[in-house]
């Protein structure tokens, strides 16, 4: 594999900036002024030393594998800036980061990484591992007391949504944000987190603009199902009671067979929310067909540790997750580092689209959205002002959802097209289609729209 | 008769206890009570919904955007215009230090114009950004927008935010043969104003005649505003033809068409209107050979009559200047040149110029030769005007005002006008010399080049800090030649501090220079990857 083939791009390299501030003092050193002693190899490391305004250069190294830093800056930025200007010299492709054999000061990191890499995977290498194992007596006790929080945070929240619905939602406009906010807290008290985020969820509809009663009567139709589901889950299918289990928030770990495959990075985005940043990474498995999800966090600024750059395909290995339609999945061994590819999965037309997304929800009645690759469709804007995927022959068209409008994204997928149908992957839903990725036949390029 | 979703959505509004659901939804739900009935039934109604979803109608399709037949850039300059973009909105966030990493955003002008001096196709993913770009900066927006071609153009008009991309320069659009009449007649009639302009721009550049034809055949009828650009448009290739045009135009509705008319005609010394100011002009300068030495007398006129304000000589003077003076200083900038060497005693430029100017007239006269060598781009009287370059700038001949030095500069060819700048700096060192610098030619000759990088460390050795010059160094980052680079890398050492200099200067100056080494590398590398790759690897194209 030709090495420069491997470099990253400026966009994927900026992508892996915690924040815009980071981002920006990243680009600034993205130039060979300030640095010396540079140099990468052919497994993905990359190094060099960064003068910065104290006597004694930052030494600063990337695997980008993992990827994984290390610089001896003060920074608590993770990645810091040294690391984001040293990957933008390298993406750049200069004579600032030439093949090299690893200096001195790099090597016992590196050997540390590669050592870990090797035997075996590293440990909590996805936040969350399972609990200890110890008595497991103890485990299925603590797992019964946990159920039966959780059952009796269902039932009290069933009694929540029946006297919603017995006074009326227009009344829910009236009560304001606190109610639901309250309501949150107890479901967060009875452990079962994803009950407290659709109850969170819920108090934002009524300011959600036109058309919210129906939204709120949808999502309380939809939190109640679940609730019913918890309450029954005995009498559920294994894999639907997965699902509800997952829904409500139990950790599972990523028991499925793991599928090696040569897994295209089809999109990344991060979804700030609060404290907490949600990175995801849409996969789709060239041999298998699968799709996967990987999810990463991170804390208040820190980016997510998983990064991937869109357009590469590495050959890994994907743990899927038990239940919710079995997208989600965990990255286990990688046998290459990400290596650039212009290929994008199959796709259909908007028909079959959303019928993709009609038949997930079998599995998964509380599914927003399904990954699908659009073939052959053409961004059109539409007369209210809001934006069209249409098929190329003119006739069946799905709207843009409302997040995407507006975007920087949704521009460079119309200027990608040109009015030209274009391949486009993305979420499909009942809000919708949001485009994450393009690729046009126009262009050998990859175009992330996130 | 079964209950639809607007009955469960007034029910739910409502409430229960006021609205009670319809007794199929009850049915449905044995044993529950009426909220839990309408829950399970809405439930039940909205994933069917959702797993039912069909799309819907296509709004029409948009009309492709033209093609581009221009080649793709080569990946590493694809790249490389990823990272200027992408550093644009950084740079406002840089406060007083300046640090040692080149400014992306100040190279993104070279880098366009590069680029399409190799007549690449902007990539289509970048447009939004370049787009963004050159909303946010005008003197972008020529070179952004022939880069972006036919499908930036196709874009903008998509979003309201880049008009201007639509009345600026018609970056791309297709013009029609300018010899196929018909296609001409019909975009000349319709076009946007932008393609009008760039349409009678092609077709003079073709057919003057023509263009004059297309020109008056709607000129009555046109907006002040457009005559007044349309006839601006005539400045490039202006030639004797235009003139029955323009002296038509001195009899114009609008005072600003007359007096552009008058300007172009200015400079057109052979012209009818020439030699009328030439004659106005002559009867107010005098040689007087009586006193010892020859010295030059003024007479400046009594009135301004109709025939010169026909002319464009405006009457009305702007506050704080005497009438009689203005007059003088319109006709004698409107004069051609050649004749004070008639009138004046056979003298060159040079001679003219020294001579001694009786009764403080010399800088109102000075003044206003600089005006007419500047609209008549004479590069000798621009020679006589600015003086050698080492007499210093308060006491020379001509003009002491920089900006009237840099016009003059402009029309001295390339390689003297880098001579002249590089001796003015020699001798009076930067201080002065920004404008100057900036209408030498990038990349700097080599001359000029030393001359820059000398001053400056002449300026590190006294001891100033390099803030004071910024200005110039940031130009010296764009313009000096690349390949300077390797013999500036001795100035990037920290000096040993000398006596008296301002405490810490000499790491900010290492610093500074540290920039410049690493913005003329950068450029060379920017340059390096614009350069087309021999045997195009793209099996899609």
């Amino acid at each position: 594999m030709n090495q420069q083939g491997v470099r990253w791009t400026a966009e994927q390299v900026l992508a892996l900036a915690p924040d815009d501030a980071s981002r920006r003092a990243g680009a600034k050193l993205g130039t060979a002024g300030p640095w010396s002693g540079g140099g990468s190899d052919g497994s993905g490391a990359v190094w060099g030393l960064c003068k910065g305004s104290g006597s004694k250069p930052y030494r600063t190294i990337v695997d980008t594998a993992g990827p994984a830093y290390s610089c001896s800056c003060p920074s608590r930025k993770f990645p810091c800036k040294h690391a984001l200007g040293l990957l933008l010299l390298w993406s750049a492709g200069g004579e600032a980061v030439p093949d090299a054999g690893v200096p001195d000061w790099a090597e016992p990191w590196l050997a540390g990484r590669r050592a870990r890499a090797t035997g075996g995977r590293g440990p909590g290498a996805d936040g969350g591992g399972p609990a200890r194992s110890g008595d497991p007596e103890a485990a299925r006790r603590r797992a019964e007391q946990r159920a039966a929080r959780i059952t009796a945070g269902a039932e009290e929240l069933e009694q929540r949504l029946a006297d919603l619905l017995r006074g009326g939602l227009a009344a829910a406009d009236r009560s304001g944000y606190g109610l639901w906010e309250e309501t949150a807290a107890r479901m967060v008290d009875a452990q079962a987190p994803g009950l407290a985020g659709r109850v969170r969820d819920l108090g934002a509809i009524p300011g959600s603009g036109p058309g919210w009663p129906v939204r709120l009567l949808e999502e309380c139709a939809l939190t109640h199902l679940l609730d019913r589901a918890w309450l029954d889950i005995d009498r559920l299918p294994d894999p639907l009671a997965a699902t509800v289990r997952t829904r409500v928030g139990l950790t599972a770990s990523a028991d499925g067979p793991a599928v090696r495959d040569h897994w295209s990075v089809l999109a990344q985005y991060d979804t700030p929310d609060g404290k907490l940043t949600t990175r995801r990474v849409w996969l789709h498995g060239r041999n298998s067909g699968r799709t996967a999800l990987l999810l990463s966090f991170g804390a208040a600024g820190r980016a997510p540790a998983l990064a991937l750059p869109v357009g590469t395909v590495v050959d890994a290995e994907v743990r899927p997750y038990p239940g919710a339609g079995r997208l989600r999945g965990e990255l286990g061994e990688q046998f290459s580092p990400p290596v650039p590819d212009t290929a994008h999965p199959p796709g259909g037309d908007v028909a079959g689209a959303l019928a993709a997304y009609g038949t997930a929800l079998r599995e998964d009645p509380w599914l927003d959205a399904w990954p699908v690759t659009l073939t052959g469709v053409i961004p059109v804007p539409s007369p209210g002002g809001g934006w069209q995927l249409a098929d190329a022959d003119g006739g069946s068209a799905l709207p843009v959802t409302a997040a995407a409008l507006g975007g920087p994204g949704l521009w460079r997928l119309a200027a990608v097209s040109g009015g030209r149908p274009v391949t486009v992957f993305g979420e499909c839903g009942h809000r919708g289609f949001t485009p994450l990725t393009a690729w046009s036949p126009e262009t050998p390029e990859t175009v992330p729209l996130t | 008769m079964t209950t639809t979703w607007e009955d469960l959505v007034t029910s739910a509004l409502l409430g229960t206890d006021r609205r009670a659901p319809a007794d199929d939804v009850l049915a449905r739900s044995p044993g529950k009570d009426a909220p839990v009935a309408l829950l399970d039934a809405a439930a039940l109604h909205t994933v069917r919904r959702r797993a039912g979803l069909l799309p819907g109608p296509a709004a029409g399709l948009p009309e492709p955007a033209p093609h581009d037949g221009r080649p793709p850039l080569p990946d590493a300059a694809r790249r490389r215009l990823a990272h200027l973009l992408a550093d644009r909105s950084g740079t406002s966030s840089g406060g007083g230090r300046r640090g040692s990493a080149p400014d992306l955003t100040e190279l993104l002008p070279q880098w366009l114009a590069a680029a399409n001096a190799h007549d690449y196709r902007a990539p289509a993913s970048v447009l939004p950004a370049l787009l963004d770009a050159a909303r946010a900066r005008t003197d972008l927006r020529p070179a952004a927008l022939v880069f972006a071609g036919p499908l930036g153009l196709w874009l903008a008009r998509l979003n309201p935010e880049w008009r201007f991309a639509l009345r600026g320069t018609p970056g791309g659009t297709a013009l029609p043969e300018p010899a196929d009449p018909d296609a001409v007649r019909r975009l000349w009639e319709e076009g946007l104003f932008a393609e009008r302009v760039a349409l009678l721009g092609a077709v003079r550049a073709h057919d003057p005649d023509a263009a004059a034809a297309l020109l008056a055949s709607t000129w009555p009828s046109e907006r002040a505003e457009d005559r007044l650009m349309f006839l601006d448009s005539l400045r490039t290739g202006l030639s004797d033809a235009d003139e029955p045009f323009l002296e038509e135009a001195l009899s114009d509705r609008s005072r600003n068409v007359r007096s552009t008319a008058a300007e172009l005609l200015s400079a057109l010394p052979r012209s009818a209107f020439a030699r009328r100011m030439a004659e106005r002009a002559s009867t107010c300068v005098h040689l007087d050979r009586t006193v010892a030495e020859a010295t030059i007398t003024v007479e400046a006129p009594h009135e301004c009559d109709a025939g010169m304000q026909r002319d464009g000589v405006l009457p009305d003077p702007p506050t704080g200047r005497g009438e009689r003076s203005w007059w003088l200083g319109q006709l004698v900038e409107a004069a051609p040149l050649a004749v004070w060497t008639a009138r004046l005693g056979a003298r060159t430029a040079t001679e003219i110029v020294a001579l001694p100017v009786a009764d403080d007239w010399a800088d109102e006269l000075h003044a206003a030769w600089c005006r007419a060598a500047v609209r008549q781009r004479d590069p000798a009287w621009a020679r006589a005007l600015l003086g050698p370059p080492t007499t210093p700038p308060a006491t020379g001949p001509g003009t002491s005002s920089l900006a009237e030095r840099s016009k003059l500069l402009s029309i001295l060819p390339d390689g003297e006008r880098a001579l002249w700048v590089a001796d003015f700096i020699a001798a009076h060192g930067l201080s002065e010399a920004f404008q100057l610098l900036g209408v030498c030619e990038v990349p700097w000759a080599e001359p000029l080049g030393r001359a820059v990088v000398d001053a400056l460390d002449i300026a590190r050795d006294a001891g100033s800090y390099p803030w004071s010059f910024s200005g110039v160094m940031g130009l010296a980052e764009r313009c000096l030649d690349p390949g300077q680079a390797d013999r500036l890398e001795v100035l990037t050492a920290v000096p040993d501090e000398p006596e008296g200099a301002s405490p810490g200067a000499g790491g900010y100056w290492s610093e500074a220079f540290q920039r410049l080494v690493a913005t003329l590398r950068l450029r060379a590398a920017m340059r390096a990857e614009l350069l087309p790759v021999a045997s195009p690897p793209d099996p899609l194209d």
